[in-house]
């Protein structure tokens, strides 16, 4: 890696002042399972980095009207905790689907909403594509069986994280801290497309950090899961995701949120399929049908189109899975 | 001819003991090579061509060679300047810590003229492709091809004939310690420790390469994290190492990065096949055609091994090696081999198939091996292959499962190996011989034959291997090491004993030829009426320990291995997820020297099977032509959740002696494997390795359940 000039701040107080406005002149740094790697890669350059692991109050799950995760609290913590596995399960089923169990102990929350694409060409550094500055992506006549089938181009990443899908799904918000002082963000609006952000994954300004993550307390009759899929079960990232959140009154399904990690760009939200089964029951149709809507948005690129049937099929997987609870 | 005891006499060998350098790698305390840092010793890195074809221009290290702590820089490590694959070494620096040293390969400024290239083994094939030797054709024909009888007329006869295409990938070593070596000039003398499979070929090919003579080399490797054949020949990087550590005048440390490794310590070869196979109605196999590509990058030796195990009486088959801008292949556990299994048994299974016959059966049919013939028996009895579905995808539901069955075979034997074996006054004995512990257990089995030898316990044994000093024994491949070192070890023991008998005839007044070594005793005979311990004859020795020089010997070991493989799976149709829930390994291994190190091979070997089977893939992209997938994350292996359970049987037969068990049981995997993913859902897939997307594909290709008929 290259040389860079390192902080250890023990309060927010001093963030505004380390901080830059350029995007990759100064960086956080949490557990640094994914920093580290992007250093020694030398894909970023950073000429300062600040560790946030000396700032007090940014750790620990808070169970009250709610939940609230500090952006430093571990996976591990995230999926060990009993009230998260009870209420919020799609959350801590999700933690425990990440990497390994070092990683999971390294890693953080806020890292992990923030990581960076795991796109193999953003990955190499002898690849300068789109996203690094480039003047093309190589994915579509490249090798892209792990690339966006939803929401791609002109990048193709799909989002790595586990633990957004289901944030998303349970409707959570980001608190973030910048020279602006706190300020909370959807969910649903924190991670943006690469059509309109290329050089990063979210609307996280450079010199904001988040330091939470809260979860409104779900209404009664929730159901929630997550299903991942991976090659292997030792180590991966998801080839493809569904967190579901199912509000149920009596067999109906009132509400929910089904939202898709590992084949877009972002955490797909697929309301086309939430509309399938709003105000419905669950049945082998409704199911099937809202199987179906979470892909026809999908366009795959030459060597993903599998990741369609697995989408479908994952999807009607899930909500088999939460229609047995009942 | 020397005859090993018979088994019911053995207090140690055949019997089951922890290796002896376990403790020592479980707790850190063993020694690899990047372990040793004498004072002084500077961190080699080497600069890599990014490019899988092109010209070097110009090297210009002027910024490099400012940077402090930067020792030595070389810019002629390639021949003709010509970069044949992405991944090359082009360039080495010598520095005092391994950051500095990347950072002055990063200001190495190279001038490329990039050329056109074929990195894969499709693009290599196609009309006018871009050619790796500008002397050559991509295509070459290794050899003449296989004939044997007419196989037009074999395929006239046969009741029923098959043809399928079928393809395998390139698999890399992906040992866990990368390649590298730690070199050190004392003088004239140059001390190399290696990570390697082979400290006498090495001595001998750095020699030559260095100019020096091989008396002034020596090669130590204590330890090492895994070969599987591609540390079997000497390093470029040690050569590297030793002009860098020549120039520095200190002692330099070279691994390749885990990059480096995959781009050029070896690999697998890929292959497409193209085959035919004809047979009677009764099974018996008439004919067998095939036409084989693979590519070992720009080396040689891709060939596949066909018509595998199978001895048909008309039988035509040609392979072509086809070059590729992509580093040169290497041995690897049973060359040849797992590719040509892959095809063969799946072929072999449609042929049951279109015969309604049982795939068992058919294998019976046509097997000319005694020992498989009783393996097959034991191994379908062990996974219960009466359970074997009749319909292929009949079960309900979108979990289905299937059974499949694979043979191994295996040739060489192994011989050639010395020893030297000191026996000391305090009874302590020191072994020496020139092989090396591969991780296969070795040291521990040269210890084990002299303690059985000996009559005494394992603790009195000081095995020395891993040196070029001590006498020679072959590299550790093709499964040799175990045939050609124990028959050694145990010759040289004899000697050992003949020369203490003579002591202990003197004492007793008997003749040597009755005396007896047992349960750290000598016994004056067998009357055991007069005896000694073992201290006690040593100490006869006063000040002089007794030294002697034993060899491989005839009868103690032989070749020719066979073997047989079952698998069951589980295959979510709806995800594409083979599971392997269990393997059933059948393993021939003559005298079974340790049951637990033997056990563990078979294991390892039934992992890197299912590894390759559904797992590893190196992947070139077409853009640039460099691997993508050369890191841990996208070049997936399977880890602790994807092993099956895995049923060692050990097929012993101790008449025949010590065999080589390290390759075999990695032959048949993949293919029962396939063979059972078939009898799972009805769809065959005919490429390695069998991931999600393919068995994905291939199942909405058609009707998920097929129908019965
Ligand atoms: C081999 C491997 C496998 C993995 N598998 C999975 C997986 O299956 N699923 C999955 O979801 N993840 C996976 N990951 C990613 C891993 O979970 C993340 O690396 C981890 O969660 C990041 O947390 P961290 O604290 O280590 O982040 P760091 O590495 O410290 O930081 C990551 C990024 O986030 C930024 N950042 C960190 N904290 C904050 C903050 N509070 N505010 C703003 N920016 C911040 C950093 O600047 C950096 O850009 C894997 C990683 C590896 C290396
Ligand atoms: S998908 Fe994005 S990260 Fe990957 S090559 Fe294209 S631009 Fe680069």
């Amino acid at each position: 890696m290259e040389n860079f000039e390192y902080f250890a701040p023990d309060s927010l107080d001093a963030l505004p002042g380390l901080l830059s406005r350029k995007r990759e002149r100064t960086m956080v740094l949490a557990g640094g399972t994914d920093l580290l790697d992007m250093l020694k890669e030398r894909i970023v350059k950073p000429e300062k980095v600040i560790n946030l692991k000396g700032i007090a109050g940014l750790k620990g799950i808070q169970h009250g009207e709610g939940v609230r995760i500090g952006a430093l609290t571990t996976i591990a913590e995230i999926a060990a905790d009993a009230g998260l596995k009870r209420e919020y399960t799609v959350l801590a089923q999700a933690a425990r689907s990440i990497a390994t169990p070092q990683l999971r102990n390294m890693g953080t929350l806020g890292g992990n909403l923030c990581q960076r694409p795991r796109c193999w060409y953003f990955r190499g550094r002898e690849y300068v594509c789109l996203k690094k500055g480039g003047s093309k992506c190589f994915a579509p006549e490249g090798l892209n069986k792990y690339n966006a089938i939803i929401g791609g181009g002109p990048s193709f990443i799909v989002h790595p994280s586990d633990s957004a899908p289901a944030l998303q799904a349970l409707q959570a918000t980001v608190h973030t801290f910048g020279p602006q002082g706190e300020d909370s963000i959807p969910m649903d609006e924190f991670f943006e497309l690469p059509i309109d952000n290329l050089r990063a994954e979210n609307v996280l300004e450079p010199n904001e950090i988040i330091t939470a993550v809260s979860i409104p307390k779900p209404a009664p009759g929730t159901r929630s899961a997550y299903i991942k899929f991976r090659e292997k079960q030792s180590l991966d990232f998801a080839i493809s995701s569904v967190a579901a959140v199912l509000e149920m009154e009596g067999s109906r399904v009132r509400d929910l949120r089904i939202v898709l990690g590992g084949v877009a760009p972002i955490p797909w939200r697929s309301q086309v399929a939430e509309d399938e089964l709003r105000g419905k029951k669950l049945s082998d149709e409704t199911i099937r049908r809202a199987a179906e809507a979470a892909v026809s948005e999908a366009q795959p690129l030459s060597q993903n189109r599998y990741k369609i049937t697995l989408t479908r099929n994952l999807v009607a997987r899930t909500l088999h899975q939460l229609a047995a609870q009942g | 001819m020397a005859k090993w005891k018979s088994l019911k006499d053995m207090s140690i060998l055949s019997t089951a003991y922890p290796r002896l350098d376990g403790m020592d790698k479980v707790t850190g305390r063993a020694q690899y090579t990047s372990d040793v840092r004498p004072a002084g010793m500077l961190y080699g890195r080497l600069l890599t061509s990014p490019y899988p074809a092109a010209k070097v221009v110009d090297i210009d290290v002027s910024r490099a060679a400012k940077l402090a702590g930067v020792h030595v820089i070389l810019t002629n490590l390639l021949e003709g300047k010509a970069v044949r694959y992405a991944g090359q070494p082009v360039a080495a620096v010598a520095a005092d810590t391994p950051e500095i040293a990347a950072d002055a390969v990063d200001l190495i400024r190279v001038k490329y003229e990039k050329l056109p290239f074929a990195a894969d083994l499709d693009s290599a094939m196609q009309e006018g492709a871009p050619r790796v030797f500008s002397d050559r054709e991509n295509i070459v024909a290794a050899r003449r091809p296989t004939q044997k009888g007419d196989v037009d007329a074999g395929f006239a006869a046969a009741d029923v004939v098959v043809d399928a295409t079928f393809r395998t990938q390139v698999q890399t070593h992906s040992c866990l310690e990368t390649h590298g070596s730690m070199v050190e000039w004392k003088g004239e003398d140059l001390y190399v420790y290696d990570s390697t499979q082979g400290v006498h070929s090495v001595r001998e090919g750095l020699a030559k390469n260095l100019g020096i003579s091989p008396a002034q080399v020596h090669v130590i490797c204590e330890h090492m994290g895994g070969g599987f054949g591609s540390k079997l020949q000497p390093g470029f990087y040690t050569a590297h190492a030793a002009r860098l550590a020549k120039k520095a005048g200190r002692p330099v440390q070279l691994m390749l990065t885990r990059k480096q490794d995959f781009l050029s310590a070896g690999n697998r070869p890929d292959s497409l096949q193209k085959l035919k196979l004809g047979a009677k109605k009764d099974g018996s196999l008439v004919a067998f055609s095939g036409t084989t590509w693979g590519t070992a990058g720009i080396g040689r030796g891709a060939r596949v091994r066909q018509p595998f195990i199978y001895e048909i009486p008309n039988v035509y088959a040609e392979h072509h090696d086809v070059y590729t801008n992509a580093g040169a292949a290497r041995a690897f556990r049973a060359p040849g081999c797992p590719q040509a299994s892959f095809a063969m048994e799946q072929l072999l299974d449609e042929v049951a198939e279109k015969l309604n016959m049982d795939p068992l059966d058919l294998r019976l049919k046509n097997e000319t091996n005694a020992t498989r013939r009783k393996e097959w028996k034991i191994g379908a009895e062990k996974i219960g292959w009466q359970r074997r579905r009749k319909t292929p995808g009949s079960d309900s539901g979108p979990v289905k499962r299937g059974l499949g069955l694979g043979a191994s075979i295996w040739w060489p034997g192994g011989r050639g190996t010395r020893a030297t074996m000191t026996v000391f006054p305090d009874g302590k004995v020191e072994v020496r011989c020139g092989t090396q512990d591969i991780g296969t257990g070795t040291r521990t089995i040269v210890a084990a034959i002299a303690a059985e030898e000996l009559g005494i316990g394992l603790e009195m044994i000081r095995p020395l291997i891993g040196q070029s000093d001590f006498p020679y024994s072959g590299g550790s491949g093709g499964s040799t090491t175990a045939p050609s070192v124990a028959p050694a070890i145990k010759n040289t023991s004899e000697k050992a004993k003949a020369k203490l008998a003579e002591i202990a005839s003197g004492f007793f007044g008997a003749s040597p030829e009755d005396i007896i070594f047992e349960n750290g005793r000598v016994y004056m005979d067998k009357s055991r009426k007069k005896s000694m311990s073992w201290q006690e004859i040593c100490q006869l020795l006063e000040t002089q320990p007794i030294t002697v020089h034993g060899e491989w010997v005839e009868g103690l070991s032989s070749a020719g291995v066979a073997g047989c493989q079952f698998a069951e799976v589980a295959v979510d149709t709806e995800t594409g997820a083979i599971r392997v829930e269990k393997v059933v390994a059948v393993a021939d291994c003559g005298l079974v020297l340790d049951r637990l190190t033997t056990e563990s091979q078979v294991n390892g070997a039934v992992i890197q099977g299912v590894s390759y089977a559904l797992y590893e893939n190196r992947l070139m992209d077409p853009i640039t032509g460099t691997m993508i997938n050369a890191d841990f994350e996208n070049y997936k292996i399977a880890g602790a959740l994807e092993v099956p359970e895995i049923e060692v049987v050990l097929f012993d037969e101790p008449e025949r002696g010590v065999i080589g068990i390290g390759e075999p049981p990695t032959i048949p995997t993949s293919a029962a494997i396939a063979n059972a993913v078939y009898n799972a859902i009805g769809v065959r897939l005919r490429s390695l390795p069998m991931t999600p997307d393919r068995v994905l594909d291939a199942l909405y290709a058609q009707p998920v359940t097929r129908k019965e008929d």
